[in-house]
């Protein structure tokens, strides 16, 4: 029997990764009452990513957070990472990173930044990696 | 949900919070068609429950252009399972695992781009399925190794009949495993990390 057979590609062949980004115009859009709702009006957003891990600078929410910012802090206690935010509180990725970025801004929380892959990986890290892996 | 009961929202069981320690995190994408084992390694290496994070794309109307702002527009949801390993107490690993459809990628920041490297989960069932995640990860430049969850039904090929039909060159790891065996899992991870340190030696990663 042989399989179906496919064809190589390399770096930068191909149509350039277009994210067909949701066509919404003025005042249309998908949760926008939600949306806004949760993430307040100004919708900037901090640069973070589904590992950045979230700090809470103090256990105690203020009286000023609303309901899920406070959440989130309570949350955050301890590190804890943008995607693991999004899944305890049932919220979408990017209406956590406007929370965070909020946070961020009110100087409420701290974030870590990841390790992000980059032309040449430091080989330490990946030789912990390696390390962490073996002792699973 | 009702955020105003917000002291109920259950969060990390207390022996499932990182410590404070906790500096930087890294991750690796597991990336497959639907059903090919994705949810299971990752459940199976992962060290707390698995979790899912989600993201909502909103489709443009086709060809209908009368739905806007009814309740009728469509939403999709995707959704992304993911698993944590603690590597040391400055260091986490997460692993997501993540549909092949590269039009769901662009939703999470850098899934691909900020990722130390991928795992493809392929089933010789449904080989194709996996050709064109591999083709994008070989355009974006995000090394990867290939990993055959073995089904008890699903044809078995030869590596080297594997790497013709895939195309792959010699360097490009190709291994069998067990997805719902944690030490098989650990294993895939363990010939990836070796591939990119490998790479990271030879200074051959573009």
């Amino acid at each position: 029997m042989t399989p179906p057979q496919r064809q190589r590609r390399t770096p930068g062949q191909g149509t350039p990764a277009q994210p067909a980004a949701p066509a919404r115009k003025e005042g249309e859009g998908g949760n926008p009452e939600r949306l806004y709702v949760v993430a307040g009006p100004d919708g900037e957003r901090a640069d973070i990513d589904l590992v950045t891990l979230i700090v809470a600078r103090s256990p105690d929410p203020p009286p000023s957070a609303t309901p899920e910012q406070a959440a989130l802090l309570r949350l955050c206690v301890a590190p804890l990472s943008v995607a693991e935010l999004s899944a305890y509180l049932s919220l979408p990725f990017s209406v956590v990173t406007v929370l965070i970025t909020e946070l961020l801004t009110a100087e409420l929380v701290q974030a870590r930044s990841p390790i992000v892959r980059k032309a040449l990986p430091d080989r330490s890290l990946l030789e912990a990696v390696m390390h962490g892996l073996q002792r699973l | 949900m009702d955020f105003n009961g917000s002291d109920t929202i259950p969060g990390p069981r207390a022996e499932d919070q990182l410590p404070h320690t906790a500096q930087s995190a890294v991750k690796i994408v597991i990336v497959g068609g639907f059903g090919v084992g994705k949810t299971t390694m990752v459940g199976s290496v992962s060290e707390i429950k698995p979790l899912t994070t989600e993201e909502t794309m909103t489709q443009a109307g086709i060809g209908v252009d009368d739905n806007y702002g009814s309740p009728s527009k469509t939403a999709t949801t995707v959704a992304m399972d993911f698993g944590r390993i603690r590597i040391t107490d400055e260091l986490v690993l997460y692993l997501f695992g993540t549909p092949g459809q590269e039009r769901f990628w662009f939703l999470w920041n850098g899934l691909f781009e900020g990722a130390l490297g991928a795992v493809v989960l392929v089933d010789t069932r449904r080989l194709e399925v996996s050709f064109d995640v591999m083709g994008r990860l070989e355009e974006r430049g995000v090394p990867f190794v290939v990993a055959v969850n073995s089904f008890p039904d699903a044809p078995r090929y030869p590596i080297t009949d594997l790497r013709s039909a895939l195309d792959l060159s010699e360097m490009i790891p190709i291994v069998e495993c067990d997805v719902r065996r944690r030490a098989s899992s650990r294993d895939v991870l363990m010939t990836l990390m070796r591939f990119l340190h490998s790479l990271a030696m030879t200074g051959s990663l573009t």
